[in-house]
């Protein structure tokens, strides 16, 4: 056998060559949430020799490491953080989907750019507006206006490129989205000023064009925020599965990658390591915990010849595996494609501002061309003043307003929701929320926390005292539990030993102590419940008994109540066994239990409920819940989830309290009443505009007021949302 | 009104400076971590050469 080459974590391997000769490496970092958090890890890797920068991003969680140096460093480095207590993740830079920073940065430049040329225009126009070309002159009056063409025209050129790309491309593929009035708006305003400008002109448009630009660039920037964490979160996961497995080939052993793996090869795995691969033991005793693929609590024996499954952590001591499929065909994996078959064959959300702009399309661009043919066949004006009508027409019902009435809500509603620990990925996802009927939940680690809890012992403090030190010394969930519960200091033992399968065994002032199952060390013959136990045996003692439960998250109950009165029903749907499901949804008043399901079982009671025209909120945590996250209408996971269920839901909480489900709710709900508000009052400006419009009465001080107007009245509006809750 | 024709160019070229920063500052990446940004006030920095602009520099 040879030895476990814990030296070596295989990021050298990711390190890339820096500028200079450097080396620069880039990982996720996990369980960073505050301020100190970030000195911590920047603070105490600038200490190190020979590093020339560490940043943390706290956005996207990826720390940023270079050094000088020999690249085999990037592992001490990597130590060093997770000595500190944070999870450490590799990730491979071209997995990454650098686009959504890409479009971020070009949206901000487009409305830095926009807001510089929207200023200086105001600059230029407040004066046009406050007199005519007979009061200001002639000369003056034509300088300001070509001095405003020269600030407005490369602008709109630079600027206006977000709205025109995705009108072509909405043409070019046959149809019209909203900003192909938005563009027609910005193109046709500034081109006619421009004629205007050369013609001397009275009324120009240029103001109004970079101020319909700016304030739809501040909405679609806030859009592109919102969205752009779906797309990190579901990156991590890439990065999980992109990590290394220990191969050894005859009496040498290598580090690969997993996704390199191949059948037969043996791999080596470490107490408290996930088995990268299915395959079988051939060496080695121990116990796995498969909460990931059947979402029960209780680890599981694990003898010679056990198969195991990708995903599924080795809890006690280090084995030897033979890899019986390659990476992409485990069991893992066949439930990462049923999660993007489920997350393809979900109708596609239609938006509710997308709906918006499907009706307003066509009803501007018809009122905009009757504007013009009116004018010019029965107006008796020429056809340059009628088209300046038809310009007005469509630059004062351009939706600055509905272009903000969704994302400026959004933002202010996730930002709140993040504060509370929740954190909202896909930006519809609350409004997806307010629309549900019916809730389908998980239970272990759901409802409850999915960590056995300490409920009862006879023990007395020493006797608890001296448990919870011996526990202390295993990863066992049940061991942890007991030394969770203990605050106190421990004892000192000596020769302490885990023995696989049965227990810890330790001494204490040179007395035998045993910690473990009823089998091995507890009293046989003892009344037996459903609950988890652990037995303590000191030498020449009564071996004392230490009870354990799954409890109920906090507010669990409440939250049920509180919905259930809202009219929401809810659906217990669980893989484990039936009598522990139906005792839960007594406590908590489920009626609906589904119980002892497979992860295909549970997606297709999904299906028969969509069919039946529910829509449905899945609550999960397991990674055999991940299918049906991905399929509901909306999917909501804890922050204790594993990572492909957190991935494959809309939002994930934090924290214990199963509360925040009602507050999301209650948020998604108020803000989707404050969206539809700001609707209304867009619609109803245009009431009142449109009209002026058409009748030629708009001129450029109007215009400018009308639109920012609407715009600051839409984002008061949507500032209720802070105020409420 | 020959005032304007020194004015305005003023104007212009101090906007100007104002967007060149801005776009400065795009560039070199002060935008990426806005959350960050806003948490890293809170840090004390007590030693003298652990900033990321000396690094930088």
């Amino acid at each position: 056998m040879t030895d476990l080459p814990e030296d070596q974590l295989g990021y050298d391997t990711l390190a890339k060559p820096a500028t200079d000769g450097a080396m620069a490496l880039e990982v996720l970092v996990e369980g960073v949430h505050c301020a100190g958090c970030i000195q911590k890890i920047e603070s105490s890797l600038n200490g190190q020799k020979d590093i020339r920068l560490a940043r943390l991003n706290f956005s996207t969680r990826r720390l940023r490491i270079e050094w000088n140096g020999a690249a085999a460093r990037a592992d001490d480095f990597v130590r060093l953080v997770q000595k500190l207590g944070y999870g450490v993740h590799p990730f491979d830079p071209g997995t990454m989907q650098e686009g959504t920073k890409e479009e971020e940065r070009f949206l901000l430049l487009c409305l830095g750019v926009a807001g510089f040329a929207m200023g200086n225009i105001m600059l230029v126009s407040v004066g046009l507006w406050s007199t005519t070309s007979q009061t200001m002159g002639m000369a003056t009056h034509e300088l300001m206006n070509y001095i405003s063409a020269i600030i407005a025209v490369p602008a709109v050129i630079f600027s206006g490129r977000p709205f025109f790309r995705s009108a072509y491309k909405a043409l070019k593929n046959g149809h019209a989205n909203m900003d192909v009035p938005i563009s027609l708006a910005i193109l046709l305003a500034t081109g006619m000023s421009l004629s205007e400008t050369f013609r001397g002109g009275e009324h120009l448009y240029f103001d109004s064009a970079v101020m319909l630009m700016f304030f739809l660039l501040i909405g679609r920037y806030l859009d592109v925020r919102a969205r752009s964490s779906a797309r990190s979160a579901a990156t991590d996961l890439l990065a999980t599965l992109s990590g290394f497995a220990l191969v050894v080939e005859g009496d040498k052993t290598r580090r690969i990658a997993i996704r390199d793996l191949s059948e037969g090869m043996k791999v080596r795995v470490a107490a408290g390591e996930k088995f990268p691969v299915d395959g079988a033991v051939i060496e080695g005793q121990s116990t796995v915990d498969t909460a990931l693929i059947t979402g029960e609590t209780m680890p599981r024996e694990l003898a010679q010849g056990a198969q195991v499954f990708a995903g599924t952590l080795n809890l006690s001591s280090p084995v030897l595996i033979e890899v019986a499929k390659a990476a992409e065909d485990s069991l893992l994996a066949d439930i990462v494609r049923l999660m993007e078959k489920a997350g393809q064959g979900q109708a596609q959300y239609v938006r509710l501002a997308d709906r918006a702009a499907q009706l307003y399309t066509p009803v501007v661009h018809s009122l905009a061309a009757l504007a013009f043919l009116g004018w010019w066949i029965f107006g008796g004006i020429g056809w340059q003043a009628s088209l300046m009508i038809a310009v007005t027409v469509l630059i004062i019902t351009c939706p600055c307003a509905l272009g903000l009435a969704v994302p400026v809500v959004q933002v202010l509603a996730t930002g709140r929701l993040m504060k509370d620990g929740i954190m909202v990925k896909s930006g519809d996802a609350l409004e997806r929320l307010a629309r549900i009927d019916t809730v389908f939940v998980d239970k272990t680690g759901t409802l409850t926390l999915g960590q056995p809890q300490l409920v009862e012992t006879r023990g007395d403090n020493d006797t608890i005292k001296l448990a919870a030190s011996l526990a202390a010394q295993s990863h066992h969930p049940l061991s942890k539990a007991l030394a969770e519960s203990y605050k106190g200091e421990h004892v000192k033992l000596e020769d302490v030993q885990d023995i696989p399968g049965k227990g810890l065994e330790a001494r204490y002032n040179g007395k035998r102590v045993q910690l473990g199952s009823r089998a091995w060390c507890g009293d046989k013959n003892a009344p037996q419940d459903d609950r988890l136990e652990l037995w303590l045996a000191a030498e020449g003692e009564k071996p004392v008994a230490f009870h354990f439960e799954d409890t109920l998250r906090e507010d669990t109950a409440l939250t049920l109540k509180y919905l259930q009165e809202k009219g929401l029903s809810f659906v217990l749907v669980t893989g484990d066994r039936k009598n522990v499901a139906e005792k839960i949804a007594k406590d908590v008043g489920i009626e609906i239990v589904h119980a002892e399901k497979t992860p295909p079982q549970k997606f297709e009671i999904l299906e028969e409920s969509k069919k039946a025209g529910h829509k449905v909120l899945m609550i999960g945590d397991g990674l055999n819940d991940a299918p049906v996250l991905a399929g509901a209408d909306v999917s909501m996971a804890p922050g204790s989830a594993v990572d492909m269920a957190q991935s494959a839901a809309d939002i994930v909480f934090m924290g214990g309290k199963f509360g925040s489900v009602l507050e999301t709710w209650k948020i998604a709900v108020f803000s989707q009443k404050l969206v539809k508000e700001n609707f209304a009052l867009a619609i109803l400006y245009n009431i009142i505009a449109i009209p002026l419009a058409l009748a030629g009465m708009v001129t450029p001080m109007i215009a400018a007021i009308a639109m920012s107007g609407s715009s600051i009245i839409v984002i008061l509006n949507s500032f209720r949302l802070k105020g409420k809750l | 009104m020959n005032v304007l024709l020194f004015l305005i160019p003023v104007a212009l070229l101090l906007g100007l400076i104002g967007l060149g920063g801005f776009i400065w500052s795009l560039k070199s990446g002060q935008f990426d971590d806005l959350e960050g940004a806003a948490m890293r006030i809170l840090i004390d920095e007590e030693e003298e050469g652990e900033t990321e602009t000396q690094d930088k520099a």
